[in-house]
């Protein structure tokens, strides 16, 4: 894999809603390529037809009964709210349609 | 403090009442509290409640439960229902969950009694409790020194008396290191033996909850009570709670333990020299001992470092200032989530939520993630041939002793490298304990490791009780 | 509407039905529509930190459901994690099924004899619902937003057709067979103007014999008019882009039903980027095969097989009955109808008074027994009862309940002696010499003046029949 760019740093920033500084940018540039360099000891693998494991234990069909149980008191939850209005949980104005 | 056997022996016994065990503890917690940064909330008077009320009903002559009156620490990833759970992060600061977590849940039907949410690395995502927002952990026994993470303030808890036990959550080796690290017993169960209901995820595959003690028998009382099915957890193994205490005393005479070379290079020689004390102890025993090399260990660093921050990125991303906790205003409703992620978060969780979201993003999945899952999948195989060579695994727990406050900060990769021994377990879901095993450098505990197959926790605890005689705690 | 001559349309719909179970996908919180903001809440559905989701059978088994009724292969099948951020997300991620889906593949055959494909049926959960305050009430130009989660995590089905619909007349077919479908197996409601079941439409235009061209996406069509407007007028709007020159641009379109037409609503952008990983707290779904088994004999029959049927009992249907027959279909009332055909009541009666009376109060259906449907048909049919008096009858046995025999006899309605209806029809005749003459000459519509007439002297107690047998006697 080529080296990580900082340019990748700030989209990847940009994806998970964080904001960097100049110098966050670059010093996160230089500590994940070390983790992703490291990693690179498995790109010398031949992993073709290794199945990946998502699961430590292959547990199937684990579902529960249709049944309805007590949920949260609605004062309760909106007491958590940073900002309510009208019993909802209020935010600023949403710019983009949701995908 | 008397442990936990002996305290719910003697509580339930009525030679001692909970109230007077619980005021030794909150006492102790008075005394160091300050100095160790091991509490960051304590709930006395919610504690003193239920020790009340557990004195009553054994007043009435009723059985109380496997832990009678015995008060314990809950990391603060550990969900209880309005006692401030903060992760030790900014961005839940204040935060009071309207539930209890299922492990919670369990500790009160067995008559244990919370006393407080202790202290660790920002989501868990840490090796010495440094990465915390409300500042450091020490380490009871030299203060100049970390107590290992993430779960820091729980081994702290134990080790300075505060409490004869602690919950903590293992992804990556946050219950064994510290327990290594303050001479004490830590457990990372089987994946799904513990109900992770009500544990703030750092990584949903990897986390469990496991208990920090002062003797083998001890944690076995603990892991009794919080494992079984609960049916909140989808990954929960379907089978009720397993005997383990009775297996305590079961020694390990005529069984195989394999020495795995992976688990103990690059440790400290004094380290080194304790797992050849402890191998020579098992031989006295009676088990075979194996010389055994599992190259795929090292490949484990690798994958975990991708997997657990993908994972994150994913678990993490819920904290965008909307519903509960830390919220920083903007002019639209991204702006005020990254505002609030910027400014709630430390700088160790956004390495990890950054890595994580680059390993999963379009064009680097396949090399990256998709790559760790199958690193996976071969850690899980070569455990699997281990053990059928071997009953057992035995290594070190941590490269060296507790390490002095600042050492590895600088240099997130050298803090990363030294998980390097617990971390397979955890990519393969199976059990392993820390025992503590001699000295070394500064007089300071040094951990030993057994490993085993799934479910295999009764024999890690007879194994661990066999070297727990030998370091001289019969 | 019909496409410039050498142009084709080229359509996929997704469409999205909510489950009809009792709780939402992933845990215990009543799936209702219409509670009070934040009232069927939890703290896994408000994705509260340490909450984990736990899948609920009954969605598991009414995807089995809509699968085997759209003859798709129930498959091993997995979670994924759909990342981006939005505040009406509780987690930030959906979760839904993405490379391995619970029904792979199938059909739909459409009453009009077209086939349509179905590409996948997979299970997600809903998210919640934000009202916009300020502006126009939509999102655009709104000050702030304020998020309901009741539907957060509400069960949905996403069925995927394949893009084999080539008109916007076939495509409301395909909507409208499918919504019958979802009905039929108790997946959904159909209600659509609750939200029940929201349509996307992929619309793009072809040359005639060309490939495929760019496809815009069409969001939250809530009405089978609304499907076929939008992708009328989208389709229109593609071909004169490229007649003008233009290039589609791959995007997400928003129908706005009172302008008409469709814009743009969100431009795909490179930053899309969900992330998708597999959900590490759900394990997999593998339904056995005696498990499909038991939902595939728990299937009533479906629209298309019960068309059938119905149709076969009908020599020469006109349209008015073809059209009751479809909503007979569609409320699921064939039942009514088969029991009167069987006691020989004529088709047009025995269609027409469930299209019509009991279509009208479904709520009321629990108080009307087949039974008694056949014989309020049968007493009208007999002219014991006149259609006014069947009609009333049957609104009251929906409404309230009862037998057919004692609510006619309790509202009164008796036939009149024909004596008592020769003196009324007698006296109409001398009060409307010229309507006489008109209708001895031969015009048959004076009968329907002379029956209403009598109707409104009798107040509706007299039986149509009887009336024309009276007339007749003296014409």
């Amino acid at each position: 894999m080529p080296g990580l760019k900082r340019e990748d740093v700030a989209h990847v920033a940009k994806l998970a809603r964080l904001t960097m500084s100049e110098s966050e940018l670059d010093k996160f540039t230089v500590q994940l390529g070390q983790v992703l360099d490291h990693a690179s000891d498995m790109n010398a693998l031949d992993l073709d037809g290794v199945v990946a494991t998502a699961h430590p234990f292959g547990l199937i069909n684990v579902v529960r009964d249709d049944e309805v149980r007590p949920g949260l008191d609605h004062d309760a939850v909106m007491a958590m709210a940073p900002d309510a209005q009208d019993g909802r949980f209020a935010v600023p104005r949403i710019l983009g349609e949701a995908p | 403090m008397r442990n936990v056997r002996d305290t719910a022996r003697d509580v339930q016994n009525g030679d001692a009442s909970a109230l007077s065990v619980l005021e030794e503890s909150l006492a102790q917690i008075r005394r160091r509290n300050e100095e160790l940064n091991v509490f960051l909330h304590v709930d006395e008077d919610g504690a003193r409640a239920a020790a009340n009320a557990i004195d009553g009903r054994i007043a009435r002559g009723e059985n109380v439960g496997a832990l009678a009156g015995v008060p314990v620490a809950l990391k603060d990833n550990l969900c209880q229902t309005n006692i401030p759970t903060t992760c030790s992060s900014k961005i839940l600061e204040g935060w009071r969950p309207p539930y209890n977590a299922t492990v919670v849940d369990r500790l009160l039907a067995a008559g244990a009694i919370p006393v407080g949410k202790t202290n660790l690395d920002e989501f868990a995502m840490g090796s010495s409790t440094e990465n915390s927002a409300f500042g450091p952990t020490r380490n009871p026994l030299d203060t100049s020194r970390v107590p290992g993470g993430s779960s820091g303030g729980s081994a702290a808890a134990v080790a300075a008396d505060m409490t004869p036990l602690a919950l903590g959550s293992d992804t990556g080796g946050s219950i064994r290191q510290p327990a290594a690290l303050c001479g004490l017993i830590g457990v990372k169960p089987s994946y799904g033996l513990v109900s992770r209901y009500g544990l703030i995820a750092f990584a949903s595959s990897l986390d469990q909850i496991g208990p920090l003690t002062k003797t083998v028998t001890d944690a076995a009382m603990a892991l009794e009570v919080i494992a079984g099915h609960d049916p909140l957890d989808s990954t929960s193994l379907p089978e009720p709670s397993p005997s383990l205490v009775a297996h305590v005393e079961d020694g390990v005479a005529g069984k195989r333990i394999g020495v795995v070379r992976e688990l103990i290079d690059g440790a400290d020689a004094d380290v080194v020299a304790s797992v050849e004390r402890a191998v020579e102890a098992l031989k006295e025993a009676g088990a075979t001992i194996i010389e055994l090399s599992v190259p795929e260990f090292r490949l484990g660093l690798s994958a975990y470092y991708l997997i657990a921050p993908a994972e994150a990125s994913s678990n993490l991303a819920r904290f965008d200032g909307v519903r509960y906790g830390l919220r920083v205003d903007g002019d639209d409703v991204t702006s005020m989530m990254e505002a609030t992620r910027t400014a709630g978060f430390g700088e160790e969780v956004k390495r990890r939520i950054m890595l994580g979201t680059y390993a999963l993003s379009a064009g680097y999945y396949d090399a990256y993630y998709g790559q760790a899952l199958k690193v996976r999948t071969l850690t899980i195989d070569a455990f699997r041939r281990a053990y059928h060579q071997a009953d057992l695994l035995l290594g070190a727990t941590t490269p060296s002793v507790a390490f002095e406050f600042g050492s590895k900060t600088a240099d997130p990769m050298a803090m990363y490298l030294s998980d390097v021994f617990t971390i397979p377990s955890n990519l393969s879901g199976e059990p392993a304990i820390s025992v503590p095993f001699g000295t070394g450098e500064a007089g300071l505990p040094i951990g030993v490791q057994l490993l085993g197959p799934g479910r295999s926790e009764g024999q890690l605890f007879a194994g661990a009780r066999v070297l727990e005689i030998a370091d001289g705690r019969p | 509407m019909t496409m410039p001559d050498g142009w084709e349309m080229v359509v996929g719909l997704e469409v999205h039905t909510e489950l009809k179970t009792n709780t939402k996908m992933f845990c215990g919180c009543a799936n209702t529509f219409g509670a009070d903001p934040n009232t069927n809440v939890c703290p896994i559905c408000l994705g509260l930190p340490g909450s984990l989701p736990v899948l609920n059978v009954r969605a598991v088994e009414l995807a089995m459901a809509i699968g085997t009724a759209l003859h798709s292969t129930i498959s091993p099948s997995t979670f994924h994690r759909k990342n981006y951020f939005y505040p009406d997300m509780p987690k930030d991620f959906q979760i839904s099924q993405y490379d391995l889906p619970i029904n792979a593949g199938g059909y739909l055959d459409l009453p009009d004899g077209s086939r349509v494909s179905i590409e996948r049926a997979h299970l997600e959960e809903d998210t919640g619902k934000s009202t916009h305050l300020g502006g126009s009430g939509r999102i655009h130009g709104a000050d702030r937003s304020l998020v309901d989660y009741n539907r957060s995590g509400v069960p949905l089905v996403e069925i995927v057709s394949g893009p084999d619909i080539r008109s916007s007349a076939q495509a409301r077919t395909y909507a409208a067979e499918l919504r019958g479908i979802l009905i039929a197996t108790g997946a959904s409601d159909g209600r659509m103007e609750e939200g029940s079941m929201r349509i996307d439409a992929n619309v793009s235009v072809r040359r005639s014999g060309e490939a495929l061209g760019t496809r815009c996406e069409i969001k939250n069509l809530n009405s089978l008019r609304s499907l076929t407007r939008a992708i009328d007028f989208e389709a229109a709007r593609q071909v004169e882009l490229i007649e003008g020159g233009g290039t589609v641009r791959q995007e997400t379109r928003h129908w706005d039903e009172n302008l008409g037409s469709t814009s743009t609503m969100r431009v795909k952008e490179e930053a899309d980027d969900y992330r998708y990983f597999r959900e590490p707290d759900l394990v997999d779904l593998a339904p056995d095969q005696a498990w499909q088994d038991r939902v595939r004999d728990a299937l009533k029959p479906m629209p298309a097989e019960r068309r059938a049927a119905l149709k076969g009992r009908l020599a020469n249907p006109n349209p008015a009955l073809l059209d009751a027959l479809e909503v007979v279909i569609d409320l699921g009332l064939d039942s009514y109808v088969i029991a009167a055909l069987d006691a020989g009541v004529e088709p047009d009666l025995a269609f027409a008074r469930a299209a019509n009376e009991i279509a009208s109060d479904l709520d009321g259906v629990g108080n009307l027994s087949a039974e008694s449907y056949v014989a309020t048909l049968r007493m009208e049919q007999g002219g014991d009862l006149s259609a006014t008096q069947a009609k009333s009858v049957l609104a009251e046995i929906l409404a309230n309940g009862g037998e057919p025999a004692s609510v006619a006899q309790s509202k009164g309605f008796e036939r009149l002696a024909s004596g008592a209806l020769g003196e009324v029809v007698a006296r109409l005749i001398d009060e409307n010499p010229d309507e006489w003459a008109r209708y001895r000459a031969g015009d048959e519509k004076l009968a329907q003046f002379f029956i209403g007439q009598v109707m409104k002297l009798t107040k509706g107690q007299a039986n149509g029949k009887d009336v024309i047998a009276e007339l007749q006697t003296r014409r």
